[in-house]
């Protein structure tokens, strides 16, 4: 099932960029327990790449639907104070974030 | 084994004698009123819902109230519409007003939405009144309703056999007559295979054919609401109610919804059903191809043309699942964040704002959703994007074409809905044995065509004996024609 010469599994280096790109915190075995369950499920996915797809048109969505577009007119919106008192932290008519800028060691 | 349905109600032959259909009735005949009902099933969770988990929240006070205007609209003479009657439990990852939302994540726990999923807003205005929330697999990810922040769902045909996932609540619920009717999503089979594991009808209707404005995104372009129900009429009712175009989900067909069983069950005489090769293999469990033989006898006596069909990319329906699916989520889970609403980490002294991020996902996101974000993330990375998420996208292609093929050989395919009965809680499957579940369902996600699994008999397994599904798919938009098949053949079981 596992054809580790034309799929090269994910390093661990690999899964750490991923772990990052997704906004997802592991630790050392965090990230290896990652990699052994991608590795498995990448190995048996990798079954489609031996399909003559060349001339194939990608398909994202199952039938090929025309996008429809609303008129361009005010509707009813959610209420504020109901959307505010859905944040985790508020301050004051605000959702409380930690900085932004400078972040990164910038 | 342990059963729940050991007393007077018995789940194990749902049927059209006491159905939704025929419960609405006897409401509307004056024989029991809604609100009694109610009260049955409420007392009925209470006494069953401890051993199956199958609702995170039950609605008690929002559905008397309910279920009481109902009732006085019913004797005012009114016509609250045509759910009036009906207790419909609701799959926790749709929207609603009244109560928690919470996908059956920590990252939702004490969520509340501000709207109303279109399907359930539906269902209300057609008089049906909500029981509950029921429990799933964590943001609709799984095929056991193991994956849950609060616990696992138990299957009522045996508390220690899972109820299949991810609508595992909706199932066990209806299963054990906590409510006449549920809500599901089914993404890859999340309708079809608890249904068949808890020995209920369970529908996948078309892409776009309801709204999904209201459902927690997963995989936006497989994603499909559907019912789950004690009868193939049960299952059309609710879809006709929730079928149809809908200006805040711009994926909903403009197709007229037709009412699927208003000519009545079909006549099978001449009916050509197609039984795909790749569904009658050696490792289906011997009593799933038992019963399925059994079937298509009982059909060949009824003047069924049973074809024998090709699906070769049948086994490449998982593989390219596992690409588009994760891909999808990993774009729709990217909101959790902790910033608007849901969990939020606590925050640590000078922390910045990635960190935040990514220690309230790692705390609020269970193991497989993290894991269908890393590999989402992954195949739609620089690099792997074209080799794994647009070649997945081009076999999805070759799959719809596959069906198209074969639909041009038979006018429904017929087959097992799983390989096997209800596995054991804890059997603690490898992800890719999981994912397997899902085998002959997920095609039909990835094509967008209906299918549903009805009732197909028990099966003996390892001294227990379970319900199994019989699966059918229909082309885009052949509702009517699915569900009047289905109903045929529900109604040649149970004369036989």
């Amino acid at each position: 099932m596992n054809d580790s010469d034309s799929n090269p599994m994910p390093s661990i280096d690999d899964v750490a960029r991923v772990a990052t790109l997704s906004r997802l915190a592991l630790d050392e075995a965090g990230l290896e327990a990652a990699r052994r369950d991608l590795s498995a499920i990448l190995g048996h996915v990798a079954a489609i790449q031996s399909l003559d797809v060349d001339d194939v048109e990608p398909m994202p969505r199952p039938q090929d639907v025309v996008n429809r577009l609303a008129e361009d007119e005010p509707g009813p919106l959610l209420d504020r104070e109901v959307l505010l008192r859905m944040a985790p932290r508020t301050e004051g008519p605000f959702i409380a974030v930690p900085k932004v800028l400078g972040e990164g060691g910038a | 084994m342990k059963h729940v349905n050991d007393e007077s109600r018995q789940s194990a032959d749902l049927n059209t004698a006491d159905d939704l259909v025929a419960r609405i009735r006897s409401v509307r005949d004056g024989e029991t009123t809604t609100a009694d009902r109610l009260e049955g099933m409420l007392s009925r969770i209470a006494a069953v819902n401890p051993a199956l988990n199958a609702f995170h929240e039950v609605l008690d006070e929002d559905a008397r109230r309910h279920a009481e205007s109902i009732d006085t609209r019913l004797a005012a003479g009114d016509d609250p519409g045509p759910l009036a009657g009906a207790i419909v439990a609701v799959k926790d990852n749709l929207c609603t007003t009244e109560g928690r939302t919470t996908c059956s994540s920590k990252i939702l726990e004490h969520y509340r939405s501000p709207f109303e999923a279109t399907a359930v807003a539906r269902l209300r205005e057609a008089g049906a009144t909500i029981i509950g929330k029921t429990n799933l697999d964590e943001f609709a990810m799984g095929s056991s309703s193991e994956n849950c922040a609060w616990g696992p769902v138990r299957n009522p045909h045996g508390v220690d056999r899972v109820p299949g996932g991810s609508s595992g609540g909706s199932a066990a619920a209806v299963a054990a007559d906590c409510a006449d009717v549920a809500l599901g999503s089914d993404t890859g089979g999340s309708i079809r295979q608890p249904a068949a594991f808890c020995g209920c009808v369970g529908l996948k209707p078309t892409y776009g054919r309801i709204s999904r404005y209201g459902l927690v995104a997963f995989g936006s372009s497989l994603d499909q609401i559907g019912p789950i129900g004690r009868s193939v009429r049960d299952a059309s009712l609710l879809y006709e109610v929730m079928a149809g175009v809908d200006p805040y989900d711009a994926t909903t067909s403009e197709l007229q919804v037709e009412s699927p069983l208003t000519d009545g069950p079909l006549d099978l005489q001449g009916l050509r059903v197609g039984v795909p090769r790749e569904h009658v293999t050696d490792e289906n469990h011997a009593g799933v191809t038992e019963r399925l033989a059994e079937t298509l006898d009982t059909l060949r006596s009824a003047g069924v043309t049973i074809v024998d069909v090709d699906l070769p990319l049948t086994h490449h329906g998982i593989s390219t699942y596992y690409v588009i699916a994760p891909a999808e989520a990993s774009s729709n889970l990217s909101r959790y964040d902790g910033i608007r609403y849901g969990h939020r980490a606590e925050a640590r002294p000078g922390e910045g704002l990635e960190s935040l991020y990514a220690r309230t996902r790692s705390e609020g996101f269970g193991p497989e959703v993290r894991r269908r974000i890393m590999l989402g993330t992954y195949v739609l990375s620089a690099g792997y994007y074209d080799a794994y998420y647009t070649r997945a996208l081009k076999v999805r292609r070759l799959i719809k074409q596959e069906f198209d093929g074969v639909f041009s050989q038979c006018d429904v395919l017929l087959g097992p809905t799983t390989p096997a009965p209800a596995f054991r809680v804890g059997a603690d499957l490898d992800p890719v044995s999981m994912y397997l579940n899902d085998v002959y369902t997920v095609n039909a996600n990835i094509a967008g065509i209906p299918a549903i699994s009805i009732p197909g008999g028990t099966v003996e397994d390892d001294g227990d004996t379970l319900p199994v599904g019989i699966h059918l798919q229909a082309p885009a938009f052949a509702e009517p024609l699915l569900l009047r098949t289905a109903s045929a053949i529900e109604a040649l079981q149970s004369n036989g």
